[in-house]
């Protein structure tokens, strides 16, 4: 539990995973550092585009939360920036709603997205999920979430220990979802990994898919709890039960 | 020529055979059955394959058919669909004619039009009935027609010799080129004769007459054969087109192109179908061209001439009148232009003192490499000798006298004093009034008062006076000089005097163009323009002018702009119309629609018609062929005048659209960012606080700070309704349509609304084959949203809340129900309203949720309506119209 406010400071550094919050309102910097902290992160700061990109390269964070309205330069153009060069993950926290602003930042490489207002709970989740995804999927070919068991290397799936069948489709559908676990992907993003790049206008086919793919992975599809949908934008699978 | 010339494909031929197949793509097919003489059974013929067309399902119907009252005919037209004759009432007769609108608005695919050379009563649409032909050809229907050989335009005056019967009823032969197919029905002569012996064509009686008179062996032969020809020449043309199409390069010929001289004399006329024929048969194109001297032409001449300028575009001829004070220099100098080798030009009546001998001379003398032919006049049955236009009688006899008194009245002023100036002087006085007389008159009067001048001088001052004798040799000499100088003067001045006309004409012309292209580049609205136009074509035309603009979707303004100097009645708004839609000139002094009170000129548009504009000249006044073509210039002029202004407003409109919707963007970005970022600091540190583990849930600063918590959420909540409500109000709502499973759109509602509904048991009941819908998943979810959040707000605890979804293939029906108390029985028609309350409702509501809804519903173009359900509880319904639907089984594609 770390309350100071100088959070930023590389003298009250904890050995927790650094984060990096680019944003130019002071409150809401207050708030992540806050937040993060509580959780054992090690938060630096930066106010501006540009400082964000300097201290991408010179912190090397292993997340990044990043605000899209930044007095100097576009948050999707920082985005586009730190790509250029590193994977790092990054966690989009914008007052910016409309879908189409969600669906270019996660174009350009963001790996979530949330509204602000948030829940810090939300938010904390989204975190961990993250910085997760990057480190630990290659070496676990089974995955579980909830009572449903995806083995990769086996390709089974099984659902409170019985074998579901699935076919081909719906098969490299859950795989997709699976290594991304945590991770908003967009109707474009699915279209074109699953069934390839001259279909990524006809969003019919994810629709379709998913709703075969719940009625046969989810407890009650009307009330999805695994692959969850991101309204407008595209789906996510609930990596871990959230704290709300 | 080359011989590599001829072996490479032409583009412009093969653009041209593109163009060809392109133009018949939406266009008509036309078939004509063509025969020698009327009773050779192309009626017969034209109704069997039409019989045998419906037999194979094709829809045919009798736009026109005369039977004559033959049963073989009248048998076969039984059974087909007939389209009603239209009846037209005629100086008290009524008389039938096909009914053309009907025909357009049954639409067939194929109708049946007999007779295509006959002609429309007054007051059809078009004077001719090929011309309703062409109209039925341009809507994309096919026609079958028949015709005679001797009905065709070019082959009128031959028949015309061969059977001494004159034909008026003539069809342009544009037309039969322009067939698609052309089926010649033949039988022999002895065959036919056989068949008017048999009463078989006409009845007994007019039989015998027809035969006496038309009908001769004789002349069957020769019709024959001018049928067949006709027929033989076209398959020729056709294999012709079709070895340019396989670029087959052998038959090549060169692009050649003659011209054939016109003047307004009915002697023209052979020139023309003479020149029609030969370039048929060349494969060369023509261009008739008429010399306008600027002569004064009598009424009569006048309308020769038009009428060979018509009978020349109807054969096809592309049509120039130029001016120029010499013909055979004008001519060669078009035929420069045009890069035609050879001329035509018609025979002389007489051989010396002839005007066509001079040019034929000056052709001969001036064009080294132009080929000219000297076309013979035809005894055609129009001889008639008009009066010689070579002396042209433009000067009136009254200016004959005049000339005349003049010259007498200084010779009389003269008079007196001839003691004083001597009788010498006198002379040059004279020759000065004669040489200034150019000025107001013709050559005529001219010459006439040179001679007079030189009879008074002779008779009142030259010694012995009061005799025409001279008696010495000097005067006889000075007498003599004096005609000529006088003549000669006198001619050269008016030349002078004419080519200046010629060119004050042309710069008048000139002059009132750049006027109007002056104008009208000064204007800035499209109001102006027309402004403009009006008083520009008033001021040269001395005429009213109407102008109806059609609007962008292409449908014609139902009145005149009122810019009009005049304004169409109902009729002549009719016939507006008609040129709106055929985007052809139509109404007074055309062939189409003549009773009109204007003639009306359409404007084309790229996409669409731009308007007509009507123009009303004073009562029996006519266009010369000058003034029409300034006509048409103004009219393309203004065209693309408007055209302009139409797209400036279109640029003008989309700068403001785009303007306003980057100040949107960011006012309703910075306004958001405002708003929701101390919100968003309030709502967490709160958070933040409640999450801690040492604040136990009973502690006062506990529920203080859930209080602040959920102020924090209603305030955010509000701010989120009042963005969309001005995203509603500024008509920035535009649905992103996309597939979407309405199950998982409630189910998202369901799951943002989790902590309001706690308490509020739901039920959802979709149909299990529910198909994929289009609509913005975003705008539908929060309309949802807001009608769920609204029954928890509105209802006690408890209260079970229903959702209902239906589709069927026209509309998806999600109704929103609970079993609480329902909605107040007065305010039913105000939910909607923007920041209408319940009385006594439940705090906590924005007063914009269902406002919100109903727009983001009707942004779908659905409705939506609220009601109490009889079994207790209120229910909304929302209704989204859908325009496709996708089934739940799409094929595997793994």
């Amino acid at each position: 539990m770390n309350d100071k406010s100088e959070g930023a400071s590389p003298a009250s550094a904890s050995a927790g995973p650094v984060i990096l919050v680019i944003d130019d309102e002071a409150q809401i910097r207050k708030l992540l550092e806050l937040t993060l902290e509580s959780k054992g992160y090690t938060v630096r700061v930066a106010i501006s585009g540009n400082e964000g990109i300097t201290k991408a390269a010179s912190e090397r964070p292993e997340l990044i939360v990043l605000d899209l309205g930044l007095p100097d330069l576009d948050g999707v153009e920082v985005l586009k920036k730190i790509r250029e060069w590193s994977e790092v993950p990054v966690l989009v926290v914008s007052v910016r709603s409309a879908e189409t602003d969600i669906i270019a930042c996660l174009d350009a490489g963001a790996d979530d997205y949330l509204t602000k207002p948030f829940r810090t709970g939300e938010l904390l989740a989204r975190v961990r999920t993250a910085i997760r995804h990057r480190s630990s999927l290659q070496e676990r070919p089974v995955f579980t979430v909830r009572d449903l068991q995806v083995d990769l290397s086996a390709r089974t799936v099984k659902k409170r220990n019985e074998t579901v069948r699935l076919t081909a489709t719906e098969y490299a559908l859950l795989a997709l979802f699976i290594r991304n676990a945590g991770r908003v992907l967009t109707h474009n993003y699915i279209l074109e990994q699953v069934w390839g790049p001259t279909f990524s206008e006809e969003t019919q086919y994810t629709r379709v898919y998913v709703g075969q793919l719940r009625k046969k992975i989810e407890d009650d599809p009307t009330n999805p709890k695994i692959i969850l949908t991101e309204s407008g934008i595209g789906y996510r699978l609930q990596a871990e039960s959230e704290t709300p | 020529m080359s011989e590599v010339d001829h072996t490479r494909p032409d583009p412009d031929t093969l653009l041209s055979l593109i163009k060809k197949e392109e133009e018949r793509g939406d266009k008509g097919r036309l078939k004509i059955f063509f025969g020698m003489s009327a009773g050779v059974g192309k009626t017969y013929a034209m109704l069997s394959e039409a019989r045998e067309a419906v037999a194979h399902g094709i829809e045919v119907v009798v736009g026109y058919v005369e039977t004559h009252k033959r049963m073989e005919t009248a048998e076969l037209v039984l059974g087909l669909e007939v389209i009603p004759r239209k009846k037209i009432e005629y100086r008290g007769t009524e008389i039938e004619e096909m009914d053309i609108d009907s025909i357009l608005a049954r639409k067939p695919k194929v109708v049946l039009v007999d007779e295509l050379a006959h002609t429309n009563a007054p007051g059809s649409r078009h004077a001719r009935r090929y011309q309703d032909v062409l109209e039925i050809l341009d809507n994309g229907i096919d026609v079958y027609t028949t015709l005679n050989v001797q009905h065709l335009e070019s082959r009128a005056d031959t028949v015309a010799q061969i059977t001494g019967s004159v034909v008026r009823e003539t069809v342009p032969d544009s037309i039969f080129d322009a067939a698609d197919e052309i089926k010649v029905i033949d039988i022999s002569p002895d065959e036919l004769l056989k068949r008017f012996q048999e009463g078989k064509v006409y009845t007994a009686e007019r039989s015998r007459q027809a035969v006496d008179n038309f009908f001769r062996k004789g002349n069957l032969s020769a019709l024959r054969e001018m049928s067949l020809r006709m027929t033989a020449e076209r398959v020729d043309k056709q294999i012709r087109e079709y070895r340019k199409g396989q670029r087959i390069s052998s038959a090549w010929k060169s692009g050649q192109r003659l011209i054939a001289a016109v003047s307004p004399s009915p002697h023209s006329v052979s020139v023309i179908r003479w020149a029609r024929r030969v370039s048929h048969t060349m494969d060369a194109s023509w261009v008739v061209v008429y010399v306008d001297q600027s002569d004064k032409l009598s009424a009569e001449q006048k309308e020769q001439l038009a009428k060979n300028m018509k009978l020349a575009r109807e054969l096809g001829a592309e049509v120039v009148t130029t001016s120029g004070v010499n013909i055979a220099d004008s001519l060669i100098r078009v035929a420069r232009e045009q890069n035609a080798s050879q001329i035509l030009v018609g025979k002389p009546d007489r051989l010396f003192f002839s005007r066509t001998a001079r040019l034929i001379d000056d052709l001969m003398q001036r064009s080294t490499d132009l080929d000219i032919y000297i076309v013979g006049q035809e005894d055609g049955p129009s001889k008639k000798r008009i009066p010689n236009i070579m002396p042209r009688p433009q000067s009136s006899p009254l200016q004959y006298l005049l000339a005349v008194v003049l010259v007498l009245f200084a010779a009389m002023i003269c008079f007196p004093f001839q003691e004083i100036i001597g009788y010498r002087t006198v002379s040059f006085i004279l020759l000065l009034v004669v040489s200034l007389l150019p000025l107001k008159f013709g050559p005529g009067p001219t010459v006439l008062a040179a001679a007079m001048g030189a009879l008074s001088w002779d008779f009142l001052f030259i010694p012995p006076r009061f005799t025409l004798s001279i008696s010495n040799l000097e005067d006889s000499l000075l007498a003599a000089m004096f005609f000529l100088v006088a003549t000669i003067t006198g001619l050269l001045s008016s030349q002078v005097r004419k080519r200046e006309r010629i060119i004050r004409q042309r710069e008048a012309r000139t002059s009132a163009l750049f006027a109007l292209t002056k104008d009208l580049s000064s204007a800035h609205s499209q109001d102006e323009v027309i402004k403009t136009a009006v008083s520009n074509i008033r001021k040269y035309f001395d005429a009213d002018v109407a102008v109806v603009l059609g609007d962008a979707e292409g449908e014609m303004a139902s009145s005149a702009h009122p810019a009009s100097s005049f304004f169409p009645d109902q009729k002549d708004f009719g016939v507006a119309a008609w040129v709106y839609w055929n985007e052809k000139k139509a109404g007074k002094n055309t062939d189409t629609l003549p009773s009109a009170q204007a003639t009306y000129f359409p404007m084309s548009g790229p996409r669409y018609p731009l308007g007509v504009i009507g123009v009303r000249l004073h009562e029996d006044v006519k266009f010369s062929a000058d003034q029409e073509s300034l006509l048409e210039n103004f009219i393309s002029q203004i065209t693309s005048a408007i055209e302009r202004e139409l797209l400036n407003d279109v640029n003008r409109r989309s700068v403001v659209v785009a303007e306003s919707e980057r100040l949107y963007k960011t006012l309703f970005n910075s306004i958001s960012h405002e708003f929701r970022t101390p919100i968003a600091t309030i709502m967490g540190v709160s958070e933040n606080l409640l999450g801690r583990p040492d604040t136990a849930r009973s502690d006062f600063s506990h529920v203080q700070l859930n209080e602040i918590h959920l102020a924090a959420e209603r305030l955010n909540r509000l701010v989120a309704n009042l963005l969309d409500m001005t995203r509603l109000e500024s008509g920035m709502i535009k649905p992103k349509l996309d597939w979407c499973d309405i199950r998982d759109v409630i189910g998202h509602s369901l799951k943002s609304l989790e902590k309001e509904l706690e308490g509020h048991p739901t039920a959802v009941n979709i149909p299990d084959a529910v198909p994929l819908i289009r609509l913005d998943f975003g705008l539908i979810e929060q309309a949802l949203t807001n009608l769920i959040h609204n029954a928890a707000l509105h209802t006690p605890p408890g209260t079970e809340i229903t959702l209902n979804v239906s589709v069927d293939e026209h509309e998806c029906v999600i109704s929103v129900s609970d079993n609480g108390p329902g909605l107040p029985a007065e305010d039913i028609d105000r939910v909607f309203e923007k920041f209408y309350r319940a009385s006594g409702g439940n705090a906590g509501g924005t007063g914009l949720g269902l406002t919100i809804t109903k727009g983001f519903v009707e942004a779908h173009h659905g409705t939506i309506s609220a009601r109490n359900r009889p079994q207790g509880g209120a229910e909304f319904i929302v209704k989204l119209p859908l325009s496709e639907s996708l089934t739940n089984d799409l094929k595997e594609t793994a």
